[in-house]
């Protein structure tokens, strides 16, 4: 496709990226990865020390994640790799004003439609797509939440193609995981890498817990007050448990389950403590909408409480995401984000998405059946990458089981150009090798919106493999985000200046 | 109790504790106490049979032959008798001292104890500091892949130091870095409750070797004996300051059941636990149990008691811990039936 990329230093000798690569340009590193190109050169043979270190560290601090199919182990560590992934500041920037730009128009748009739906009167949106989404939840019409956010936490997948342009490939609205990894993901390349984090200027992501407790405390029905903050988890056999118990550690907040919240006869949520029964103020739920509240949704869910919605609609409690969010992450909707961000702020997209082609249009429809062998199919509501159709690799049976559910239910279906992520070098049998990846960054929605610096990369350990979900063989790297323009100190320059003094 | 689809009943416990204003941080969960006090426990339980274990052995290449102190004293000391026998044919020392430090489905075994202190600090990681569960987490990858090498002769001494140095940097870390709240009372509690549990048993079973082979056994060895009991919960050293260096019976007993000083004593236990139980909220209940394990350490005069004394005196005491343990539960923690209406 591409020429390959050639790099200085025996490292990186016979390192040949396919397409986009993150770290190494044609001629030259790319904006920001200078320095660290230099550090890992110097660090040369050391640099699978450092991976084996790193590892060590991921298993002494219990960092895991849990796959279901293993009956047993549940509690995997966790795939790390030792080589960063660098970010331009001044491009960061940018992504980062178009992510929160997005989230703005999401969230009015969410609020728009449980409330007057102005947006479906004026053919914006289609009302079949809305009304007609799984995650639609009518329970939720007419309540207004504080600061009209509905999607308080979320993380958009961003993937770079061929053109070296970020473009959001999805929005997560509902319960995103992965922060945790992010900042895990730090304070191990820290522990590895010190003398790095001395010689270069890397923008830190510890701010998150305190962004992410000052966001839910702001939510409170009782201002004025000390909030009480809960952390709403599944349990211990959840994937993403180790998550929830490091934000909830981090926030100093309550890391509760459905049994032990307990909502009264006066719609007010409280826990069971040692001391009695003491009233919640914020739950920040890592539970899917329908299994928060047995008396509305799923009545079989052991992991809600029931009553909670109650609770959540008289405003006693907030929820954070709010109950019914998930309608704005539907794939389909995807689609029109770009409409909705003119609709309702007057503005440009400033983050390019993925062209995405809706099959409930007839016209749209028949191109991508023409079109299925350079075509990805996916499902419009299902997460963590499955039943996914790419044309590119599949065989005539899954293209015409895919024609088939297509035509059957075009609701449910879009279609997106193959879009060839980018790579980052990954070390691979003690070499740097291309491996592709993608980014996870967290946005906040409050008062005040954020942004974390970076977010979760991800990446697919397998030569040649677009798949990154951790669940599905994928690893994660450290992102660091770097002022190209800030001139980078050498290890060598720190010592002759620490030496001198 | 009655119907508890009733909504009369159902309600009437739901209200809000009108007194106590209790502090985000000072706040506990009813199921996270009951994690962080099971930690406490399994944590006392591995260190407690890891040195039990230690001292025996030392205590048996000490004596001759034909003392024949065996390896059952271990098995009764732990409780573990009949589990053991439902597994192995012959008390011998390799399958003992196995039983007892690796194998995984002996329910206190110093492997299964490590493994249950981790999941318990796993679920509850985040309120603890941090190096508490890193280190709780390593001792568990270690103890996986040493325990059974670990049993052999020659290294058991070094294995069970090992086990002892880890839990105590566990419970140091706790001691040195946790603030005194409601989450460092309740692991305590659970430590104090094991301890004291566990020295009773030592001093039960060990007096009875003693008291019916003292005739036998030459005064040197009988010394060593009480030496050992001593030694198996860490006390040797304090107890020749506190006793003046002379080992005796009935010094002993008194040292190991009522001893002020003593962190390892009864009495200190249950005075602790007494003390960190009044800072609780409505402990009342378990207050008065552990008040009346307190009352039987001081209806026994130790210097006057024979072996069927100690016997009965223990077996009242752990009749006491156990009724303590059960309003800790009742009081605190959720009840079995975690949907239905709170108690």
């Amino acid at each position: 496709m591409t020429e390959p990329t050639t790099a200085p230093g025996p490292l990186w000798q016979g390192y040949a990226a396919p397409g986009w690569d993150e770290m190494l340009g044609p001629d030259e590193p790319r904006a920001g990865c200078a320095g660290v190109v230099d550090y890992l050169e110097r660090l040369g043979d050391e640099l699978v020390d450092r991976q084996a270190a790193a590892e060590a560290a991921v298993a002494s601090m219990g960092i895991s994640f849990t796959v279901y199919a293993e009956k047993g182990n549940i509690d995997r560590a966790w795939p790390f790799d030792v080589i960063p992934r660098v970010i331009d500041l001044h491009e960061w920037q940018r992504v980062s004003e178009g992510l929160i730009q997005r989230l703005q128009a999401l969230n009015l748009f969410i609020g728009d439609l449980y409330g007057d739906a102005k947006v479906l009167a004026d053919g914006v949106v289609p009302a079949e797509i809305v009304l007609g989404s799984p995650n639609h939840r009518p329970e939720c019409i007419g309540v207004t939440p504080p600061h009209g956010t509905w999607a308080h936490i979320s993380g958009s997948d961003l993937v770079r193609g061929a053109d070296g342009v970020f473009r959001v490939l999805e929005d997560n609205l509902r319960v995103p995981s992965g922060v945790a990894y992010m900042l895990e993901n730090r304070q191990i390349s820290k522990r590895v890498f010190a003398d790095a984090f001395r010689s270069l200027d890397i923008l830190p992501v510890d701010g998150y817990p305190t962004a992410l407790q000052q966001m839910l405390a702001s939510l409170t029905p009782r201002p004025g007050e000390m909030p009480v903050i809960a952390v709403l988890t599944p349990g211990i056999y959840n994937s993403a448990y180790f998550e929830h118990a490091f934000l909830a550690s981090q926030m100093g907040a309550l890391l509760v389950e459905g049994g032990d919240l307990v909502v009264g006869d006066d719609d007010v949520c409280r826990v069971r403590t040692v001391g009695g029964l003491v009233r919640v103020d914020v739950i920040y739920r890592r539970v899917d909408d329908l299994f928060l509240d047995p008396e509305v949704f799923r009545a079989d869910s052991m992991l809600g409480v029931p009553g909670l919605m109650r609770a959540w609609r008289k405003g006693n409690v907030a929820l954070a995401n709010a109950p019914g969010a998930g309608v704005a992450d539907d794939k389909v909707v995807y689609a029109y984000v770009p409409e909705l961000i003119r609709y309702y702020l007057g503005e440009e997209p400033k983050l390019a998405s993925v062209p995405t082609y809706v099959c409930l249009d007839d016209e749209q429809r028949r191109y991508v059946l023409d079109h299925l062998s350079e075509l990805v199919v996916k499902p419009a509501n299902e997460s963590g990458g499955t039943g996914i159709y790419i044309g590119t690799y599949a065989t005539a049976e899954e293209t015409d089981e895919i024609r088939r559910a297509v035509e059957a239910e075009p609701r449910n279906w879009i279609a997106q150009p193959v879009i060839e992520l980018s790579t980052a070098p990954t070390l691979c049998d003690d070499v740097p090798a291309p491996r592709h990846i993608d980014l996870r960054p967290f946005i906040l929605s409050g008062e005040r919106p954020y942004v974390t610096n970076g977010g979760l990369t991800r990446v697919a350990l397998r030569e040649g493999s677009l798949v990154v979900n951790s669940s599905q063989g994928g690893g994660s790297k450290d992102t660091w985000i770097i002022d190209p323009d800030v001139p980078q100190l050498s290890a060598a320059a720190r010592q002759v200046q620490g030496g001198g003094a | 109790m009655t119907d508890v689809l009733e909504p009369a009943e159902k309600d009437a416990p739901e209200k809000e504790e009108p007194a106590p204003i209790l502090l985000p941080p000072a706040m506990l969960l009813s199921r996270v106490a009951e994690h962080v006090y099971w930690a406490g426990r399994y944590l006392e339980r591995a260190e407690g049979t890891a040195r039990l274990v230690k001292t025996h052995t030392e205590l048996f290449v000490d004596l001759p032959r034909s003392v024949g102190i065996g390896w059952a004293p271990l098995l009764a000391v732990t409780g573990s008798q009949e589990a053991f026998d439902s597994g192995y044919d012959k008390v011998t020392e390799d399958d003992v001292v196995a039983f007892l430090l690796a194998e995984p489905s002996n329910q206190g075994s110093v492997a299964t104890c490590i493994e249950q202190a981790r999941e318990n600090l796993r679920v509850t990681r985040g309120l603890l500091p941090r190096r508490m569960w890193e280190v709780a987490n390593e001792t568990r990858q270690w103890v996986h892949v040493s325990a059974v090498a670990g049993c052999a002769r020659g290294s058991r001494m070094m294995w069970t130091e090992e086990v002892i140095r880890r839990c105590l940097t566990v419970g140091g870390t706790a001691a040195s870095t946790m603030s005194r709240d409601l989450t460092y009372a309740f692991l305590e509690v659970g430590r104090l409750v094991e301890r004291a549990d566990m020295t009773s048993r030592v001093l039960d079973v060990q007096a009875g070797i003693l008291m019916t082979s003292g005739d036998d056994l030459p005064r040197a060895y009988r010394d060593l004996t009480w030496m050992a009991m001593l030694r198996s919960v860490g006390g040797e050293q304090m107890y020749r300051r506190q006793m003046g260096g002379v080992i005796s019976a009935p010094a002993t007993i008194q040292f190991l059941l009522r001893d002020t000083a003593f962190p390892r004593s009864v009495d200190h236990c249950l005075t602790w636990v007494a003390n960190l139980l009044i800072g609780i909220p409505n402990s009342s209940a378990a207050l008065a149990a552990c008040h009346d394990a307190q009352r039987l350490l001081l209806s026994v005069w130790p210097s006057e008691l024979d072996l069927d004394g100690i016997h009965q005196c223990v077996d009242d005491l752990q009749l006491a811990f156990g009724r303590l343990h059960d309003e800790l539960a009742a009081s605190y923690f959720p009840e079995p039936a975690a949907d239905s209406a709170p108690a």
